[in-house]
C-alpha cells in the first residue's frame, strides 16, 4: 500500500516539473529573433496564410495565452512544422527518436561490464593500485573531448583498420550494431569513470555491513556474501544515478551523432539549428528533457518496487 | 597528482602568456607553399590545409582555451553561490521557488539547453556565457544551499545571530568561507566542462567562429583530412586533454585534502 501511494506521490510530482521543462522550451522560442511565423511561411507568403497560422499558434494573444495554446498544442503532440523539411516536426521526431534511442540503450549496454568489472575489482583491493586506475580513468573520462575521440576512434578503427563503417545507421538490425559501435564507444568512455565511482563506493558501503559478519559467523564465503548480498544491495544507489546518466548521454549523442553522422536526434538537432529551423530545435530539445523525465520516473517506480522502503 | 595539475595548469598558463614568444608562426599565415605537411622540423605539428602552422595554432589556442574556461564559470559560480545561500540560510518560500527553478532545469541535458540557448541567441563566445550564466548556476546553487542548511544551525552562526548581526554580515563573514570548500572541488570540474563544451560548440560552428585558433575549431577542420592529415584534428584536441587533465587534477587533489565525498 504504502508503495502504491509513493508511486501516485512521484506522479503527481513530475506534473510540476513538466510544465516547468515545457516553460523552458516556450520561453526559448519567445525569445528567438524575428517572428516564427515568417520563418515558418517564407517570405512570399500571403497575408491571408500568416493571418491564418498566427491564429492557430495564437501568436496575436498575450503571451500568457500563447503559453495556454502551446501547451494546449503539445498535449495533442503538436510541435509546430520544420521550415526546411516542410513536415510536422513530430513526424521528424518519430523518425529521428528511434536511432538514439538505440544508441543510447547500446552505449549503457556496452558499459555495464567493464563498470561492474572495475568496480568489484577496486572495492575487493580497497587503497592499491586499482584505486589510482579508477582516479586516472576519472580524471581522463572528464578531460577527453568525447568529438576528438570519435574521430580518432573513426579513423583508426574505421579507415586504418576498416573493422567498422565511420558513419550512418544502416539497413538491418545487425547493421545498426556495427554502425553505432563507434559512437557507442566513443560516449561509453565518457560515462564509465562516473558509473564506476557510484558502484564502487556503494559497494564498499555495503561490505562494511553488520550482515556481512553474520553470514561470515554462519560459515558462508566471502565470495557467497558478496554475490548474494553485498551486490545486489549496491545496485539501487547506482540505480538512482542513471537518469543523470542517460541525460549525460543525450547531451553526448549530439556530439557524436554529428561526428558519425547517425540520423539521430541529436544530428537533427544541430542540422535544425544551423539551418535557424527553430521549431525543430525547440521540439528536440523537450523531447530530450521529456526522456530525462521518463527516465527518472521509471527509476524512482523501480526503486520503490524493489526496495519497500523508499519512500519521498 | 594535485602537485601534476598545478604544475599542467600553470605550464598553459605560461604558453598563453608567452604565445608570441612560444609560436614559431604566424598562426593566421596561409602558406601555399607548405599545404598538409607532416610534422617535422619547419613544423613541429604539421600545417593545415591552407599551409597554416598547426603548433603556433595550438600555441595561441590556449589563450582562448583559458579565456573561455576561465571567464566562463564567473557568472554560474556567482549567480549559483548566491542563489544557494540564500535560499539555504532563509529556507521558507525563498528556498521553495529557488529548489523548484533547479527542478526544471535538470531534466535538461546540460549541453542540449547551451545549445538550444546559444541556438537562440546566436552562435559566439558571448552568447556561451549568457547560457552559462542561465543554466550552470544550478550546479552550485545545489552544493552551496546543501552547506548553508547545515551551517545556518550551527553554533557560531546562532551565536553570531545572539550578538546581534546582520544576516547579511553573517551570509557574507560566517556561511560563504564554511560553504566554499565543495564549491572549489566543482569549481575545478566545471572550468574543465566549460572549456570541453566551448570547443564543442566551436567544433559544431556555433562557437568562435573560424578561422580563429580555437582548438575545437581546429578539430572540425581537421576532420576532412583525417585519413591523410591527422596531425590538423590530433594536437588540439592533445592540447584540450592536457589542460583538462590539469583542472581535473586540481579537483582530485582538493577533494582528497578537503575530504569531500563526489
Amino acid at each position: 500500500m504504502n508503495t502504491l501511494r509513493y508511486i501516485a506521490f512521484r506522479l503527481m510530482q513530475a506534473i510540476p516539473v513538466l510544465l516547468g521543462v515545457s516553460i523552458i522550451t516556450f520561453t526559448l522560442m519567445a525569445a528567438t529573433p524575428g517572428d516564427p511565423v515568417r520563418l515558418l511561411v517564407g517570405d512570399r507568403a500571403s497575408a491571408e496564410t500568416i493571418a491564418l497560422i498566427r491564429d492557430r499558434y495564437g501568436l496575436d494573444e498575450p503571451i500568457l495565452m500563447q503559453y495556454f495554446t502551446y501547451l494546449k498544442n503539445l498535449v495533442v503532440g503538436d510541435l509546430g512544422a520544420s521550415l526546411r523539411y516542410r513536415v510536422p516536426v513530430s513526424q521528424l521526431i518519430t523518425q529521428h527518436y528511434p536511432v538514439t534511442l538505440f544508441l543510447v540503450i547500446y552505449t549503457i549496454v556496452l558499459t555495464l561490464p567493464p563498470v561492474i568489472a572495475l568496480a568489484v575489482w577496486s572495492a575487493k583491493r580497497q587503497n592499491g593500485p586499482a584505486d589510482q586506475v579508477i582516479r586516472m580513468l576519472g580524471v581522463l573520462g572528464l578531460a577527453v573531448p568525447v568529438f576528438w575521440l570519435a574521430l580518432l576512434f573513426a579513423r583508426f578503427f574505421g579507415v586504418t583498420l576498416g573493422w567498422f563503417p565511420v558513419s550512418g545507421f544502416g539497413e538491418t538490425i545487425l547493421d545498426h550494431f556495427r554502425h553505432l559501435f563507434l559512437p557507442a564507444l566513443s560516449t561509453a568512455i565518457w560515462v564509465v569513470p562516473i558509473l564506476v565511482r557510484t558502484l564502487r563506493a556503494a559497494l564498499l558501503e555495503e561490505m562494511n555491513r553488520d550482515y556481512v559478519v553474520t553470514g561470515q559467523s554462519k560459515g558462508l564465503g566471502d565470495r557467497q556474501i558478496f554475490r548474494t548480498h553485498v551486490f545486489p544491495n549496491s545496485v539501487l544507489p547506482t540505480l538512482n544515478l542513471f537518469a543523470v546518466i542517460v541525460a549525460y548521454l543525450l547531451g553526448g549523442s549530439v556530439i557524436v551523432e554529428t561526428v558519425y553522422a547517425v540520423p539521430g536526434m541529436g544530428k537533427l538537432m544541430v542540422d535544425s539549428i544551423l539551418a535557424r529551423d527553430y521549431f525543430v530545435v525547440q521540439g528536440a530539445t523537450l523531447v530530450f528533457a521529456l526522456t530525462t523525465i521518463l527516465v527518472m520516473l521509471a527509476v524512482d517506480l523501480l526503486s520503490a518496487l524493489i526496495d519497500p522502503r523508499v519512500t519521498p | 597528482m594535485f602537485v601534476t595539475g598545478v604544475v599542467l595548469v600553470l605550464i598553459w598558463g605560461l604558453i598563453a602568456a608567452a604565445a608570441p614568444l612560444m609560436a614559431t608562426h604566424d598562426p593566421y599565415a596561409i602558406d601555399f607553399g607548405a599545404i598538409l605537411k607532416a610534422p617535422g622540423e619547419a613544423h613541429w605539428f604539421g600545417t593545415d590545409n591552407v599551409g597554416r602552422d598547426t603548433y603556433s595554432r595550438v600555441v595561441y589556442g590556449a589563450r582562448l582555451a583559458l579565456y573561455i574556461g576561465l571567464l566562463g564559470v564567473i557568472a554560474p559560480l556567482v549567480i549559483g553561490m548566491t542563489i544557494g545561500l540564500v535560499a539555504g540560510y532563509f529556507g521558507g518560500w525563498v528556498d521553495t521557488v529557488a529548489m523548484r527553478a533547479v527542478d526544471i532545469t535538470v531534466p535538461f541535458p546540460f549541453f542540449v539547453l547551451v545549445l538550444s540557448i546559444v541556438a537562440v541567441l546566436g552562435p559566439g563566445i558571448e552568447n556561451y556565457f549568457i547560457a552559462l550564466a542561465l543554466v550552470g548556476w544550478v550546479g552550485y546553487a545545489r552544493l552551496a544551499r546543501a552547506e548553508a542548511l547545515v551551517l545556518r544551525q550551527s553554533e557560531f552562526v546562532l551565536a553570531a545571530r545572539t550578538m546581534g548581526f546582520s544576516h547579511g554580515y553573517i551570509l557574507l563573514r560566517h556561511v560563504l568561507p564554511n560553504a566554499l570548500s565543495p564549491v572549489v572541488v566543482y569549481l575545478m570540474t566545471d572550468v574543465t566542462l566549460v572549456i570541453l563544451f566551448g570547443a564543442a560548440l566551436g567544433f559544431l560552428g556555433m562557437g568562435v567562429p573560424p578561422p580563429a585558433a580555437e582548438w575545437g575549431v581546429m578539430i572540425a577542420e581537421g576532420q576532412t583530412y583525417i585519413s591523410s592529415a591527422w596531425w590538423i584534428s590530433f594536437f588540439p584536441g592533445l592540447a584540450m586533454v592536457l589542460i583538462g587533465v590539469g583542472f581535473a587534477l586540481i579537483g582530485d587533489g582538493l577533494a582528497r585534502m578537503l575530504r569531500i565525498e563526489r
